[in-house]
């Protein structure tokens, strides 16, 4: 019996004997052909086509729409190819709402919470994953739990302090209560967690390191593919962010692009193809960075998914 | 370099010689007064660097989420229990429950709770399978799958806003892209803003294509974890592809399906910019008949429309209950699941 207690240890001896089932082979053999490695049909090339389509096609007509006069958007059938209105309707929509304002005023506001996001959680993520402090546990778990809290729990009493404060229509006050992020300190956590190795933050501490100093040679180039991940998701979401601006700013005063959105076109008459040209502008900036980064968002989604 | 070493194995490293060692060490050095006073702040330092500095990583995040989030949360309570106005937010007149009183009356309430779970079902349930069967098909070998990642993750990058109004457009009563199309196949004209059912289809079509690809990247990071064996020895007892992802992937992909769960029925909870933007700029009562308003949007228009901030907190503390059931149903769910395992 207690060869095949040992047999684990055995087999690595002998350079793995003929168990089957030994650690060493199942392991090389389940990281290489985790998931399924079968050819896609073209039943399957199909349904992506369609679903492909399905997904690009409101934002093509986005600019189908943009390219138009409002008078054809109300005419049957609806377009289904570029007209000569695009650059009218965009100069129109600009002036507006005084889209280049909005614009900047978002990409300040979204470059600022995302820099503040991957600053603080990648501090506290370290924290979590490597070093040891009392009630790591139950902090860990809090941060976890504060996922749970909807922004509509918070807007009554923000309000109230950005009326004292007159903060309405004051970028920081759209920037402050969003500059951490929980998801973005569980994140980073993961991260770290397998990706910094122990015995390195331990040998530098041996060389006399302070925490600050392993923080910044050690954990930021480590995690740094991390952090460009988590800088870009929450980019998009901050620029992407509606409820509380909207609340928090005015259309007329300071506003973001999405608050900008809302109050586009909107005269005597609406003007369709105003607003279509309104929401490519406020889009166009993601589609771009979606066009260049479009793979490392898609690898940052699925691998802060995986222990999600 | 030795001695910082010396003092690290007293006081952090445990791998090396602890105790008797470090005294011996230092003892064994010229007693240089001078040098040992620097020697002790430099180990006094060391050893609040290492009892501390965890506290002040990760005091960023818990000071923001106390001043921004727990402390509104709980405010946000104390002023359901009052009288509050908008148009002048620091007065406040104890009101006792009136407001949650009120709210158990109002069919408005109990309207918008209704449309609220009827979007959140009819938005996560078609988003969810299709998201699954999207998944499935892209963990094939393709060629060209990581443009099919992108493209089908390309809504969520779209804003709430701006998909919210090419939407309305598309689902236009004479003038829509949709109703056309469904005029090709002899279906008249349908009222997707004003009918019950309809406009809740709308509203729903909406987050269902803002979300579904961020899903199925979710659920397909998650089928790549699935070790291929279980497919293989299942392949040898003879299961067709579709008992395969019925009996292999989808149990494999059990933790991963309660989180989307879970994710989207918080998103569906707080639902506000799609049925406030898809009435065309007419206001926050989620159309003629409040036919979608939901809680988010009601909040809203309690708030900032009707001014009754109190009201507005009672609201959102009501949703922040309906969360914590979910998440306690949540949580029961994920222990039988665990349990049954």
């Amino acid at each position: 019996m207690s060869a095949v207690i040992s047999s684990g240890r055995a087999a690595k001896a002998t350079k793995g004997g003929k168990s089957p089932g030994s650690p060493g082979g199942k392991v090389s053999k389940g990281a290489k052909g985790a998931g399924r490695q079968l050819h896609g049909g073209k039943i399957t090339y199909a349904v992506l086509t369609l679903f492909t389509i399905g997904s690009l096609f409101p934002l093509v007509w986005t600019a189908i729409a943009a390219s138009r006069t409002s008078t054809r958007l109300a005419e049957t059938p609806p377009p289904f190819w570029f007209g000569g209105n695009l650059f009218k309707n965009l100069d129109a929509a600009w002036n507006d709402v005084n889209m280049g304002a909005a614009l900047l005023n978002t990409t300040m506001v979204a470059g600022t919470i995302a820099a503040g996001t991957v600053l603080f959680s990648t501090i506290a993520g370290f924290a979590f994953a490597k070093l040891r402090f009392r009630f790591k546990n139950l902090l860990l778990m809090l941060t976890i739990g504060t996922m749970m809290v909807p922004p509509q729990l918070s807007v009554v009493p923000l309000y109230m302090a950005i009326a004292k404060l007159q903060w309405t229509d004051q970028l920081q006050a759209v920037i402050l209560p969003t500059l951490v992020s929980a998801f973005g300190v569980f994140f980073m956590r993961q991260y770290l967690t397998q990706a910094l190795p122990t015995e390195l933050i331990e040998a530098a501490r041996v060389d006399g390191a302070s925490s600050l100093r392993i923080i910044w040679h050690i954990v930021f180039p480590v995690a740094r593919p991390a952090m460009a991940v988590l800088g870009m998701l929450t980019f998009v979401q901050a620029w992407n962010d509606f409820f509380w601006p909207i609340i928090a700013l005015t259309q007329a005063g300071n506003p973001t692009v999405q608050v900008a959105l809302t109050g586009l076109g909107r005269g005597y008459t609406v003007d369709q193809s105003l607003i279509m040209a309104g929401a490519l502008l406020g889009t166009l900036p993601l589609l771009i960075a979606f066009v260049l980064f479009g793979k490392q968002i898609v690898g940052g989604i699925m691998q802060g998914a995986v222990k999600g | 370099m030795t001695p910082p070493s010396g003092f690290t194995a007293g006081t952090a490293a445990p791998p090396t010689g602890q105790g008797g060692a470090a005294p011996r060490a230092v003892a064994a050095k010229a007693p240089d007064p001078g040098e040992e006073r620097r020697r002790a702040r430099r180990s006094r330092r060391y050893r609040w660097d290492i009892k501390y500095s965890p506290y002040a990583f990760v005091a960023p995040f818990f000071l923001f989420f106390a001043v921004f989030g727990l402390f509104p949360l709980l405010y946000t309570g104390w002023a359901s229990l009052h009288r509050v106005e908008l148009t002048d937010p620091t007065h406040m007149e104890w009101a006792g429950w009136h407001n949650y009183s009120r709210l158990w009356d109002d069919e408005f309430f109990w309207n918008a709770l209704q449309n609220t779970f009827t979007i959140g079902v009819i938005s996560t349930v078609p988003q969810l399978l299709m998201a699954l069967g999207l998944a499935h098909l892209l963990n094939y070998k393709l060629r060209g799958s990581m443009f099919f990642r992108v493209a089908i993750l390309t809504p969520y990058a779209t804003s709430v806003a701006a998909a919210t109004l090419v939407f309305v457009l598309l689902f236009g009563r004479d003038y829509g892209m949709i109703n056309w199309a469904l005029g090709l196949v002899g279906i008249d004209n349908i009222d997707w803003q004003n009918g019950t059912w309809t406009s809740q289809l709308a509203v729903s079509a909406i987050v269902i294509w803002r979300w579904t690809g961020y899903n199925a990247l979710i659920y397909l990071a998650a089928m790549q974890a699935v070790p291929s064996d279980l497919y293989e020895s299942a392949a040898l007892d003879g299961a067709s592809r579709w008992q395969q992802f019925l009996h292999v992937t989808i149990p494999s992909l059990r933790p991963t399906i309660l989180f989307t769960i879970v994710v989207s029925t918080i998103g569906a909870t707080q639902l506000f910019g799609e049925p406030l933007l898809f009435n065309g700029g007419a206001g926050a009562s989620g159309g003629p008949d409040h036919q979608y308003q939901t809680l988010g949007l009601y909040l809203y228009e309690q708030g900032w429309t009707n001014l009754h901030l109190g009201r507005a907190s009672a609201i959102a503390w009501t949703m922040f209950l309906i969360l914590l059931l979910i998440a306690a149903a949540n949580a029961i769910v994920a222990r039988r699941l665990r349990k049954s395992q």
